[in-house]
């Protein structure tokens, strides 16, 4: 790997920049499961593989499926995020391989959001 | 821990007159001190990895490593007892770990211990006469939000009632 | 009102806030109109996403060379501008948003901003996330004078717990001569009860680096650790591949990014000794020592690691600097009390309905943290009270629950900030007991090198051994102020220095459970199994047969309409039936 210069920097914040909003990457959802210390140990893991499952059975190729660290609220892990092209993002707590399945068929496929398992839309306030 | 002159005997504890060190696992370790050896402040790696290759510190291992190190035996000795990371007793198959954190301590965990004690016949720190279990005790594993914790080998369990914890010990065999 | 959601700061929410203030104050109208940075509102693929009050009228994707028309028209007009209006649709389902959940709605995430939104392991994330841009503008526009100037006026403090002003550190560092010197990093957060760096290494590792980088820079070190503790392997192997990757890319090794500033960073993985936590034990560590504190000063900005001038700083101190350098200091004064600026991170835990990690500007009132944010105790028990500032700290009770939350405040309280861990206990914890579980604690984790902790803590420990066995003592409590104050005195290292905290608060403010102890031989909490009869007190018993269906041996009888009564030959004394009971009916 090429040692990075300023410029290069700027240029894969730009180009990521792009691509983390969905807009141009190519993909239409993003599902991301929170994988830190106590989420492993709420069952992410298992969360991970049954998406993984459907993603596989359902051949979609516009799904991108990445992990992120701690979402913030231990006692309700394991969960995920599912966010899809110029919609807000919806966290679900608490989940089951089923609940996770259920939800990638209803809202990363259908485009409905599973009521019962989401706790919140929106981003958090960064300033 | 909490001794800190390097010159009082130790905790008599029963080793077995075979500590079951292999020669192989020897030539391991004289690896490992040939990569640190020349690095200031190598000691700590050098007992972690060897405790990973060995499974315990005997005092055999410690003199061992003394000597590839140049250095003197008590000083590996003063180390190994200081932290609690290392031990100098062999472990049991499975290590049951119990959190005594204040977020675990509030939610009761001190009663998974006397349960895991009464019922494996053991103190923390002691492993079982078949070698299957031994018992530790720990603070905060970082894992408060899922309090009390039990962690078996390397599983973590999360919400543990003391009168549930021997259906978990029971699956590891 | 202007979104601060991450979604909308990533389509430049900020800007368009400058370029108000800027416009409103050239028109003289920064008086009668405000502009309040808020949570999502939930429209984050419209943003940024501005809402004006009182009219309620919502406008979207504005960008900066918009406001000065905007401002025009709307507000000195009167005339909402049609091109960027927007309305949105109606609630179609009932997902609350952000804003509605108080969990999220007091919360503002500085050091955690990367939180559940970037790939811990992919450095590109970081990097599109603004990573790196501090480093970029410390190494290239900035001296080191500079640095520690910004650093300074932010009034950033160090989170680790003692709170000193990070700039100042880095100052007096800076002005030690020197041809090597050292960063460090803490990360052996050895508090029970507190996971915030543990979160911050494994969720956002890149942002430590690039703390580390700033602050190398600010002291002129080339050489750094990272303590991590051995606990927490997640973490050791998230920080691993994230300074891979930036020594691959030359954010971290020679000549960083062309620059010609040179870094390199190593992990030092601990081995499970709370002590070397404090700063000089954590050096003796990591030369491979018995990690003991030594007498300061001298202090270690002078000789610190290998006897060189070091700096050591906590992970989240790290984490809140680069937006300090890229934001500047005035953005992070702007949030905070007077003398505590910026935003704390808490582990909240213990008897709570939502339990996780938590970041919020500091004065917040403790009583917002914990019934809004933690969602109130579990249950339906009673608040009982706080405990902060781990083996260190002390317990902060119901009458003190609108306390505002930063360093000066809590201090008061006889607490400390600590490190962030908040443990909530509910009516069902007995403060004596909870005092000799943290004096177990520091007996166990001292070092053993100086007298008044060794002994002292031992001793302060029989002393409330005696206590909650039932064999307490008259005076006994006067005993405890009175050596609690002696160790506090003359112990040699913060340890010490502390660890009677919890002692003292829990006597200050609960006084009377450990007189019940002493003088009536009873536990008010049911925790302390010798002074708990088992009896069923009849005037009580609501005759409601729980204790009776939960007891695990089968030692209670009870029918129907009847008052229990409890066989004490078959009791094990497990206390299920305690824990069962909602009328405090067993003694
Ligand atoms: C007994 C003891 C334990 C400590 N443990 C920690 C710790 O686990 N993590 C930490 O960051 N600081 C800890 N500290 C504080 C450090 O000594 C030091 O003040 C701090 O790391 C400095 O960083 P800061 O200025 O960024 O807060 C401890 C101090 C004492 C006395
Ligand atoms: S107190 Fe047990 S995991 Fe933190």
């Amino acid at each position: 790997m090429a040692k990075l210069t300023i410029a290069d920097l700027k240029k894969i914040k730009e180009e990521y920049h792009a691509n983390q909003q969905l807009r141009e990457g190519g993909f239409t959802a993003k599902i991301t499961v929170h994988m830190g210390t106590c989420g492993i140990a709420a069952g992410a893991r298992g969360i991970m593989d049954a998406i993984l499952d459907e993603l596989n059975k359902s051949g979609r190729k516009d799904v991108a499926i990445t992990t992120s660290g701690c979402a913030g609220l231990c006692s309700k892990e394991p969960m995920l995020t599912i966010e899809r092209t110029g919609e807000a993002p919806v966290k679900y707590i608490a989940l089951t391989p089923d609940k996770a399945r259920k939800i990638f068929t209803e809202h990363v496929m259908g485009g409905n959001a599973v009521k019962e398992y989401a706790l919140v839309v929106g981003h958090e306030t960064t300033y | 821990m909490s001794c800190a002159s390097p010159c009082t005997t130790p905790k008599q504890v029963a080793i077995p007159a075979d500590d079951g060190i292999t020669p192989e696992m020897y030539r391991k370790i004289d690896v490992i001190v040939a990569a640190h050896k020349d690095k200031p402040g190598s000691l700590i790696p050098v007992l972690q990895k060897s405790q990973e290759v060995c499974g315990y510190l005997p005092h055999s291992v410690q003199r061992h490593i003394a000597k590839g190190m140049k250095i003197s035996p008590s000083v590996v000795f003063g180390v190994a007892t200081f932290y609690s990371f290392f031990t100098l007793v062999p472990r049991g198959k499975h290590v049951i770990r119990v959190c005594l954190g204040t977020a675990c301590y509030v939610k009761r965990s001190e009663e998974i211990i006397d349960k895991l004690k009464g019922e494996l016949g053991i103190k923390v720190g002691e492993i079982t006469q078949d070698g299957k279990y031994s018992l530790e005790a720990v603070r905060c594993l970082g894992a408060c939000g899922l309090a009390p914790v039990v962690v078996v080998g390397q599983d973590t369990y999360g919400d543990v009632a003391a009168t549930k914890v021997m259906e978990i010990v029971k699956k590891y065999e | 009102m202007i979104c601060a959601g991450t979604g909308c700061v990533a389509n430049g929410s900020l800007k368009v806030k400058d370029a108000f203030d800027k416009e409103l104050v050239a028109r003289n109208l920064q008086n009668e109109i405000k502009v309040v940075l808020t949570g999502c509102n939930g429209f984050c693929a419209k943003g940024p996403v501005i809402v004006v009050y009182p009219e309620d009228i919502f406008y979207q994707q504005v960008r900066p060379e918009d406001v000065s028309h905007l401002v025009e028209e709307h507000f000195i007009k009167g005339r909402p501008v049609q091109k960027f209006l927007y309305t949105p649709p109606a609630k179609k389902d009932a997902i609350p948003v952000m804003n509605e959940i108080p969990f999220f709605k007091h919360q503002v995430l500085r050091a955690l901003r990367n939180r559940s939104l970037i790939d811990a392991e992919k450095i590109e994330e970081y990097i599109a996330r603004d990573g790196y841009m501090a480093a970029v503008k410390a190494l290239t526009e900035m001296t080191p004078e500079q640095i520690v100037a910004e650093m300074k006026r932010s009034g950033l403090r160090g989170r680790g717990g003692a709170g000193f002003l990070t700039g100042l550190k880095w100052e007096l560092c800076l002005k030690v001569k020197g041809d090597i010197k050292y960063i460090l990093c803490n990360g052996d957060e050895g508090d029970p009860g507190a996971f915030m760096d543990r979160s911050v290494m494994e969720a956002d590792p890149h942002s430590v680096l690039e703390g580390m980088i700033i602050a190398a820079k600010a002291i002129d070190a080339h050489y750094g650790y990272i303590y991590v503790r051995a606990e927490y392997p997640l973490a050791v192997h998230r920080l691993q591949l994230a300074i891979d990757q930036a020594k691959e890319r030359g954010l971290l090794g020679k000549d960083i990014l062309g620059t010609g500033f040179d870094l390199d960073i190593e992990i030092y993985q601990g081995a499970g000794a709370f002590v070397c936590g404090e700063e000089t034990a954590l050096m003796a560590s990591i030369e491979g020592l018995r990690g003991m504190p030594r007498p300061k000063p001298p202090f270690p900005v002078y000789k610190g690691l290998f006897q060189r001038p070091s700096v050591l700083n906590n992970v989240e101190t790290f984490a809140n600097v680069p937006p300090i350098i890229l934001h500047g200091a005035d953005w992070h004064a702007s949030l905070g009390t007077e003398k505590s600026k910026g935003t704390k991170v808490f582990a909240l835990s213990g008897a709570l309905n939502n339990i996780g990690l938590v970041e919020v500007p500091m004065g917040i009132p403790l009583k917002t943290i914990i019934y809004d944010i933690g969602g109130g105790i579990k249950g339906n028990r009673k608040f009982k009270a706080v405990q902060m500032g781990g083996p260190s700290g002390g317990c902060i009770p119901e009458s003190l629950i609108d306390t505002p939350v930063d360093y000066e405040n809590i201090t008061k309280t006889g607490a400390i900030m600590g490190s962030g861990g908040m443990v909530v206990m509910d009516e069902t914890t007995c403060m004596p007991a909870m005092a000799k579980f943290f004096l177990e604690f520091t007996e166990d984790e001292s070092c053993g090198k100086c007298v008044p902790c060794r002994i002292g803590n031992k001793t302060l420990l029989t002393i409330l051994e005696r206590i909650t066995n039932g064999e307490g003592r008259e005076g006994d409590i006067d005993l405890l102020l009175q050596l609690s104050q002696q160790v506090k005195d003359a112990s040699l290292c913060g340890l010490g220095q502390t660890s009677p905290n919890p002692i003292l608060t829990t006597i200050k403010y609960f006084r009377d459970e450990y007189e019940a102890h002493i003088h009536e031989k009873r536990c008010p909490a049911r925790v302390c199994t010798p002074l708990v009869k088992f009896k069923v007190n009849e005037e009580k018993c609501k005759k409601c047969g729980l204790c009776y269906k939960n007891c695990p041996v089968g030692a209670i009888t009870w029918e129907k309409g009847k008052v229990a009564s409890i066989d004490l030959e078959k009791c094990t004394k497990c206390k299920t039936c305690i824990k069962n009971c909602r009328f405090w009916a067993i003694d």
